[in-house]
Parts: C-alpha cells; structure tokens; sequence
C-alpha cells in the first residue's frame, strides 16, 4: 500500500501544462491527499482561475498517474473552498518561475476595488534585469493568471504572475 | 414552484448572465482593437465560461437529485440543449457588441453589478453559491477595474470616442433596471437567505455608476422606459442567434465530442 507522502512525491512530478516549470505542488493546486487502502486513493485540488483549461488536463494527468502506480480506484475532487491564492505558490516555485522569465507574484495584499483605477502594482521586478523600473502594459496576460509588463531599462516585455 | 425548482433557476439564472456575456465577448477573438486588448476581452470570456460551468454543474447536480427530471443533465445539457425561451440571462448581456464603447460599457455596467451581487452572495445561506462567488469575485473586480478604466479612457477622451460613448448608453441603459427587479426565484432566493437583496444593490450600484460617468464627463440619463423580461424567458431576438452559433455542433451532431 502507498503512503500518502508516496502519492504526494508522485504529483510532485506532474507540472502545469501552461507553466511547465511549475509542478501542481509548486502552485499550491494540491489540496489533501486521502489513501482509504491499496486500492482507492482520493486527491483534492482547487481550480486557480475558475476558467482555467489547465484544470482538466492536470486532473486527467492525476489520474494517468496514479493508474501506473496500479492504483484502481482515484477519486480526484474538485473543492472551491478557500479559494486559490497566490500565497500558496512554493518559494522554490517562485524562483523557477523567475529563472523561466516570469516574475512571480508578490504577497497579496488589498484586493483590488475601484479606487485605485489607472493604478499599477507598484514596481514589479524585471525577471531579466532585476530592474524596478517597469510599467504594466495590460492587466490580461497569456493566461488568466499572468499580466503583461514590459522593462524599461531592458525593453524586453515579460509575463507577470499577478497576485491573486 | 417547488423550492428545488427556485433553487435551480436562480443558478441557471447565474450561469446564464455569466455564459452570454461570456459568448458575445469572445466574439472579439482576433477582432480586437489593439492584440493586447484583444487578449484582455477573451480573458474575460474565460473567466465568465468558468463561471457559468459551476454553476451549470451545480444547477445539473441538484437537478438529477431531483425525481421530476428525466434524463441525466449535465453542464453541456444545460448550455446545449435548451432553447431561448428557458435561457434566464437578462437582456443587457445578450446585446449585440456593436462598437469598443458599446462592449466596454456592457462590461462595466454588468460586472459593477456582478461585483456587489457575488459579495452579497459570500454570505449565502447556500454554500455551493457562497464559494462560487468566493471563487469568481476575485476575477470580476479585475474585470470591474478593467472596463472603468475604459469608460473613462474614452468618455473623456477625443470628441469621437466620447460620442461613441453617449451612443452605447442610449443603446444599454435601457436594460440595466432589469438588473435589479426581482422574479419570482430571485424572491424566494432573497426571502430564504440564499440570494441578495437586488433594490439595496441597486442604490449602491448607482452610486458607483454615478462616480464613473463623472469622471469619464458623461451623463447619467433620463429614461422613460425600460426593457425587461430576459430572466424569465423573454428575450431580445438576439439572443436566437447567440443560441444558434454556440449550440451548432451540439444540434447537428448529437452527443458529438473533441
């Protein structure tokens, strides 16, 4: 019979589709990981962005899986409950993120209301350059989960994993 | 009307607002002004089809639970397999995209709306609802900030993009005190703790409305009459046409997949 930590190194293997430096753990997706015996395993995940395609690519990956390790039964549960956040993004995620040439998120702070229109999150770090002096280019990236900036020192336009 | 009845047209109604509005945004893919733009509106759509799957798998969950539902539903089936008179979505997110003023204003009178109904729904006596909107509120207020930010970009811009402006309100106005009218699931969802109450939200949404107009230097107008019916089946003839080219595959070619 598998330990849960065994299936926990399992997905530690399994990376995003859209992020593929990222393993699921690294993003936090993970939620529990339940072995009721030899046979029957169930994984929790939570959904990034609720319109995030990956989602059912990385479940059927889950399940590919686990169904080499020989296990019959997987039960993979999709929970919405606390949400997402980008706080849960492992620090060693964080810096893979950064040498794959996205920056990564910052802490969260407020959320965003409408106070503060035309307001960019101050001065996100170039993940070439390390330069501050960037600007937003628009709060909508390549994937719901990225926004687009670009280096005024470097020029170079990059993708920033935007807090959530 | 039973009360499993009420429950699952208030969440179809939910999942339809977002569905529509997600439909005729993606409409822009490959159309937009500018490509980062392009990208921001079909990032929207994501987000709104997202939407509209948890609550479509939720509404079909309760639904084959239910004994007076034949057939198994499912997310597709309710997307797919229902015809214009049972779509609850209301009138303005069905109106035709016309201009980038006429888009930008829909999204900014919706999601303002969205956003104070999904923060009321946080406290939901209904827990499926209350973590949808958990979940979802995180990517309206972008969508929010997004589409202000428009409305003041062009309202206060060149001559041309502040007429095109007053254009899209006389062509959506009409359409936003739908918003706020309750139907009868709306009702009972308010009287059993489950959905928000819309004439409270109504006065905050204007006020919020009101701020934006200042600053974009557009007016608030005068409406004598207002265009309703969409939540409880009437719809606009647009709506036929949004049906025939998202159900196509699923008409012609049953149960196909990809």
């Amino acid at each position: 019979m598998y330990t849960e930590q065994e299936i926990w190194k399992i997905l530690a293997t399994i990376n995003d589709p859209e992020v593929p430096v990222l393993s699921i753990l690294d993003l936090g997706i993970v939620r529990h990981v339940i072995c009721k015996d030899d046979e029957n395993v169930e994984v929790v995940i939570t959904p990034t962005y609720v319109g995030c395609p990956a989602m059912d690519v990385i479940a059927m990956q889950i399940r590919m899986s686990l169904l080499q390790l020989g296990i019959k039964n997987i039960q993979i549960t999709t929970v919405l409950s606390p949400a997402w956040t980008t706080n849960w993004m492992s620090e060693t995620g964080k810096q893979k993120l950064k040498e794959y040439g996205i920056a990564p998120p910052r802490l969260q702070k407020a959320v965003h209301q409408q106070n503060n229109l035309f307001v960019e999150e101050e001065s996100i770090p170039c993940p070439l350059c390390s330069s501050t002096n960037t600007h937003l280019i628009s709060q909508f990236g390549s994937t719901a989960c990225k926004a687009l900036y670009q280096c005024k020192d470097c020029k170079e336009p990059f993708d920033y994993f935007k807090c959530h | 009307m039973t009360a499993t009845n009420h429950l699952t047209n208030y969440i179809i109604h939910l999942g339809d607002n977002a569905l529509i509005l997600g439909h005729r945004n993606s409409e822009w893919c490959g159309h937009g002004p500018i490509l980062e733009q392009d990208i921001a509106i079909t990032n929207i759509s994501l987000d709104l089809i997202g939407q509209a799957r948890l609550f479509y798998q939720y509404a079909a969950e309760l639904m084959n639970k239910s004994s007076s539902v034949t057939g198994l539903a499912t997310e597709d089936s309710i997307a797919y397999l229902r015809d214009v008179m049972e779509y609850k979505n209301t009138l303005l997110v069905e109106q035709p995209n016309e201009d980038w003023a006429c888009t930008v204003l829909r999204q900014f009178l919706f999601s303002t709306h969205q956003q104070l109904l999904y923060n009321g729904l946080l406290k939901s006596s209904d827990q499926q609802i209350a973590v949808i909107s958990e979940k979802a509120l995180k990517e309206v207020n972008y969508h929010v900030k997004w589409s202000a930010e428009w409305v003041i970009r062009l309202g206060d811009g060149t001559e041309e993009s502040h007429q095109r402006m007053l254009q899209a309100i006389d062509s959506l106005w009409m359409y936003t005190a739908e918003l706020f009218e309750p139907v009868p699931y709306e009702l009972w969802a308010t009287q059993n703790n489950i959905g928000a109450n819309l004439p409270t939200l109504q006065n905050e949404w204007m006020k919020k409305v009101e701020n934006i107009f200042s600053e974009a230097t557009l007016p608030i107008p005068i409406q004598k009459g207002w265009q309703k019916g969409g939540k409880t089946g009437v719809h606009t003839e647009h709506l036929g046409y949004i049906l025939t080219e998202l159900q196509y595959m699923q008409r012609a070619y049953p149960n196909c997949i990809w």
